[in-house]
């Protein structure tokens, strides 16, 4: 599989993705500067975390205009893999490649921490090799992240099984207490109703090196990996 | 012809505004216990060049559509008036 990772002004876990994709799971890797017009022939573009354009006006509002962005929307009407962690959900949900937007977290203030999340299920490629309803220990790092659609949005993501993760307790309860930033129903990640385009603020491309002692968010790579060799 | 917008954008009035709730809980420290539902949006002022006023109002619409406010969560309004 050959990961195209975007590169905005005020991106910056766009190394730490390159580095799971091409380090930890040996995929053919190269970034993809906002301005240009070409995804490189990728299998999959990966939309990073950071604070694209500073957040002005809205987070992700700004990047979802960059040049590049139109090839990712092209590449996504065609089936093509779209893949956003947290500044990359939140533009992916700017451009309506996903539905809903994500609003300041309920408390005001920014989350940098370890939380669990669990997979509602297996019907997608991130999650295809992981046990529903485990918790996994993955970090997020956000001010905006809390999930918000309107009813009728929430009823099709539901009956179209497109909430992939929601925020859990240690033992895969969905509380209160462990929603961190006040999301709709815990959502942490959803997919489109294609399941080709994946939005979710944890990050676990910060999870799948040893010497970092948390490894939880190999799952997801695992998953994608292996499911892309089937399709 | 040269006009000047000015452009409110608020949050939905049935999203949680952690912004405003913080700001209102503040009143009682300064001594405005009777000020509540304070919620706290974005002002936009821009300058534009249009032939006429209906193409400036129908420009600035656009920008508020496209960019300047997100419609899941946010409404907006403005003013165009030629300078």
């Amino acid at each position: 599989m050959k990961v195209g990772v975007i590169v905005f002004p005020g991106s910056n876990c766009d190394e730490d993705a390159v580095a799971a994709f091409r380090d930890q799971f040996g995929c053919e890797t190269v970034k993809l500067w906002h301005k240009d017009n070409d995804l490189q022939a990728c299998d999959l573009i990966f939309l990073p975390g950071g604070f694209s354009y500073g957040d002005y006006l809205r987070s992700g509002a700004i990047a979802r205009f960059s040049p590049i962005m139109q090839n990712v929307i092209d590449f996504a009407a065609k089936g093509g893999l779209v893949w956003g962690v947290c500044n990359g959900f939140q533009i992916l949900c700017e451009s309506q490649l996903l539905p809903g937007a994500l609003l300041h977290n309920d408390h005001q203030k920014f989350n940098c921490k370890n939380v669990f999340i669990k997979a509602n299920t297996t019907e997608s490629l991130i999650t295809s090799n992981l046990t529903v309803n485990t918790a996994l220990q993955i970090p997020i790092a956000h001010g905006e992240g809390r999930y918000y659609c309107d009813e009728a949005n929430l009823l099709k993501l539901k009956s179209n099984n497109q909430i992939l993760f929601t925020y859990c307790d240690a033992n895969g309860n969905e509380t209160d207490g462990s929603n961190p930033n006040g999301s709709l129903q815990n959502i942490a990640g959803i997919c489109n109703e294609k399941r080709n385009v994946f939005g979710m603020m944890p990050h676990p491309e910060r999870a799948v090196d040893t010497e970092l002692y948390n490894t939880d968010g190999r799952g997801l790579f695992q998953s994608l990996l292996a499911s892309f060799e089937l399709v | 012809m040269k006009f000047k917008a000015e452009i409110d954008v608020m949050p939905h009035a049935a999203l949680l505004d952690p912004q405003g709730k913080a700001v209102s809980n503040s009143m009682p420290n300064i001594g405005l216990p009777s000020i509540h539902d304070v919620r706290i949006g974005k002002h936009i002022s821009m300058e534009l060049t249009a032939d006429d006023d209906a193409a400036a109002h129908e420009m600035v619409e656009t920008a508020c559509k496209k960019l300047l406010a997100n419609l899941i969560m946010e409404s907006y309004s403005f003013t165009v008036k030629a300078v």
